[in-house]
């Protein structure tokens, strides 16, 4: 048990990891603003989601694994938000998405 | 393993520093200088510093990220250019650092079991807060009781910056008050933004009780009242934020908050008075009961309260006076 515990906890932070470094490339590579900011939402909600579950399996059932579900809830309330409040002061101050891919991006 | 930690946090430090003086943009300067304050209290963390951590986190990553921005939002954004390098000031800069690197050849080594301050005063407060002060946190212990003049001094400090300030931005914002046709568009650009004013709502609560938590908690575990202040501070700015500066103006009228600010260090200086009339020196909290940890617990909770109004309200005040103003 404790072992599929400890390889369940290595695949989630696996897969956090993995999601985290999609999402920096992300932010380094697609085109525009909005697409950008998907990236970095990505990085945000889940990424984060999945590391903080697998420490969370990591610890057990401690003080610890409650302040990991705080900190989880936290985020999950909060990243979304911002995500959101940027892209509409993005549009608000005119910033329109590019919708046609144009030949410099390929 | 713990080095590997080090030196990536180190590495990014350089970087951000590298890339902050490479900017042009000012606000994304600004929000680099954010992030550096972050992976500064990253450092701290691992150094096992929480406390300064924690005020690193607060006020250079929160706080003055936020008064940056409403600064550049008087000014502008970009930084304004210059082509001509200026040689005499790349010489007194060189000269400065060389000095300052130089300088700390003279140091002991980092981590150095011999250096000073693990043989002298350390030690002793070590040995001596458990039984003398009582006090869970030796943070704490030091911060506000051995050092109380030292952190006198700092409160000091922050209320002589918001006055200054206050000097600086006051009368050019009656002017505006005045003239509210301004204010109007403002208020309606974040009218619809519903989903920050909902989440906003909710969190706001929350951002005060956990400041509370901070300030009060602050014998006990890492916090106290700087790192409270700054807290606190921060839901009342995410507020006029979200709810326009009006109103926020409305639930903590300037003349309310200037006063506090003022109450703050007076409640500090007035705590260090009260134990020189109890027969006790100045700041010295045994006199305050009968029993001198219970003095000391006493005059910690009321000085860092203090700390805690004066460090909410001077940052609250600074950032309405620095919203208030209108771009000229």
């Amino acid at each position: 048990m404790d072992l599929i515990v400890y390889y369940a906890s290595w695949a989630l932070l696996l897969c956090g990891a993995f999601l985290c470094a999609i999402g920096g490339l992300g932010i380094l590579r697609l085109p525009d603003f909005y697409s950008r900011q998907h990236a970095a939402g990505i990085t945000d909600t889940l990424g984060s989601a999945f590391v903080l579950i697998g420490l969370m399996l990591q610890s057990g059932f401690s003080l610890n694994a409650a302040k990991l579900v705080m900190i989880l809830i936290f985020l999950i309330l909060t990243s979304p938000v911002a995500t959101h409040a940027i892209a509409q002061a993005a549009r608000q101050s005119g910033l329109e998405p590019k919708v046609v891919a144009e030949e410099d991006e390929a | 393993m713990i080095h590997v930690v080090d030196m990536t946090l180190l590495a990014f430090l350089a970087l951000v520093a590298i890339a902050v003086t490479r900017m042009t943009n000012l606000f994304a300067t600004s929000v680099l200088t954010g992030v550096y304050s972050l992976l500064m209290a990253c450092i701290f963390t691992v150094l096992d510093a929480v406390d300064v951590a924690f005020t690193e986190a607060a006020v250079g990553a929160g706080i003055s990220t936020v008064l940056f921005l409403a600064t550049l939002s008087l000014t502008t954004q970009r930084e304004k250019p210059q082509r001509s390098p200026n040689w005499k000031a790349l010489c007194v800069a060189l000269l400065t650092g060389g000095a300052l690197v130089y300088g700390t050849f003279d140091m002991p080594h980092f981590g150095d079991p011999q250096a000073p301050v693990h043989q002298h005063v350390g030690p002793h407060y070590i040995g001596v807060s458990p039984t003398q002060i009582g006090v869970p946190n030796m943070v704490t212990s030091v911060l506000a009781s051995y050092r109380g003049y030292d952190t006198l001094g700092e409160t000091a400090v922050i209320f002589t910056a918001c006055m200054a300030v206050l000097l600086l931005l006051q009368h050019e914002k009656r002017r505006d008050e005045q003239s509210t046709v301004e204010k109007k568009p403002d208020k309606e650009a974040m009218e619809h933004a519903i989903i920050l004013r909902v989440q906003s709502k909710f969190f706001i609560p929350l951002i005060l009780l956990f400041g509370l938590y901070v300030q009060f908690h602050g014998d006990f575990g890492p916090g106290g009242g700087f790192q409270a202040g700054v807290i606190f501070a921060a839901g009342i700015i995410l507020y006029s934020l979200v709810n326009g500066l009006d109103k926020a103006r409305q639930i903590i009228p300037p003349n309310v908050l200037h006063g506090l600010v003022a109450f703050g260090l007076l409640l500090y200086a007035g705590t260090g008075l009260a134990s020189l009339f109890m027969d006790g020196n100045f700041l010295q909290y045994r006199a305050l009961a009968e029993e001198a940890t219970h003095g000391e617990h006493i005059g910690i909770l009321l000085i860092e309260l203090g700390v805690g109004i004066t460090v909410a309200t001077v940052m609250t005040s600074m950032f309405f006076s620095f919203s208030g103003r209108r771009r000229s």
